[in-house]
């Protein structure tokens, strides 16, 4: 997503090597990724699935493979 | 001695051989209280000996703190990913945070590779709703070593 979107960053964080950062969103499972610091996504999901709850209420305005390689793309 | 077996490394190579831009990664460090940076460095350092397109920049977070801050990388060890094109140099905006060991070296891999010049192999679906994003956001996956 990072890679086809000029305004889209992905990290891709080892959340045992950076434990605060772990703490302060409240990584209790992974992969858990977080938009914005608001949006909180647990588990891996169908890439059509993941696409939509991580951009859910960003632009056009809905609602709404593996975690991290979607987030690259 | 490589991290890397022989057939691996024969694997990548291929891989590899089908990129049609050279890729750079950029590899934020510091010296002192970076417990897993020389481990880092010694997995980057698997890859360019794989592929003639494929670079490594050192940055030092200390001393090359704007380049860092211009990444928006603020502790390490990091990797940003970066490829040639037209003359200049695009950030893909992809970033590694911690050793990329385990499965997520699959996942540098596969970055490298697009950035390298493979096709995104998201849906149209998912390509058009990314597309309508028109402000930043920035995605954080945590995993864990495996």
């Amino acid at each position: 997503m990072a890679f086809v979107s000029p305004h889209i960053t992905a990290y891709a964080v080892e959340a045992t090597e950076f434990p605060d950062l772990a703490r302060r969103y409240r990584v209790n499972g992974v992969p858990k990724t977080v938009v914005d610091e608001e949006i909180e996504i647990l588990g891996a999901l169908p890439e059509s699935a993941f696409v939509e709850q991580a951009l859910a209420g960003f632009a056009n305005g809905k609602t709404g493979g593996s975690t991290d390689a979607a987030a690259a793309e | 001695m490589p991290l890397l077996s022989s057939s691996d490394q024969e694997r990548l190579r291929e891989s590899f051989a089908g990129m049609t831009r050279s890729v750079r990664l950029r590899f934020f460090t510091q010296a002192l209280d970076c417990e897993t940076c020389v481990q880092t460095r010694q997995i980057l350092d698997e890859l360019p000996p794989l592929s003639d397109k494929i670079a490594i920049e050192e940055v030092n977070l200390v001393l090359d703190g704007d380049t860092a801050k211009a990444h928006g990388i603020d502790r390490v060890p990091a990797i940003a990913i970066a490829y040639e094109e037209n003359g200049g140099v695009t950030d893909t905006r992809i970033r590694f945070l911690g050793a990329p060991a385990g499965y997520e070296f699959i996942s540098l891999v596969q970055a490298v590779l697009l950035a390298g010049g493979r096709a995104p192999q998201l849906s149209e679906a998912s390509l058009a709703r990314i597309a309508a994003i028109d402000r930043p956001v920035t995605m954080q996956v945590f995993t864990t070593p495996t």
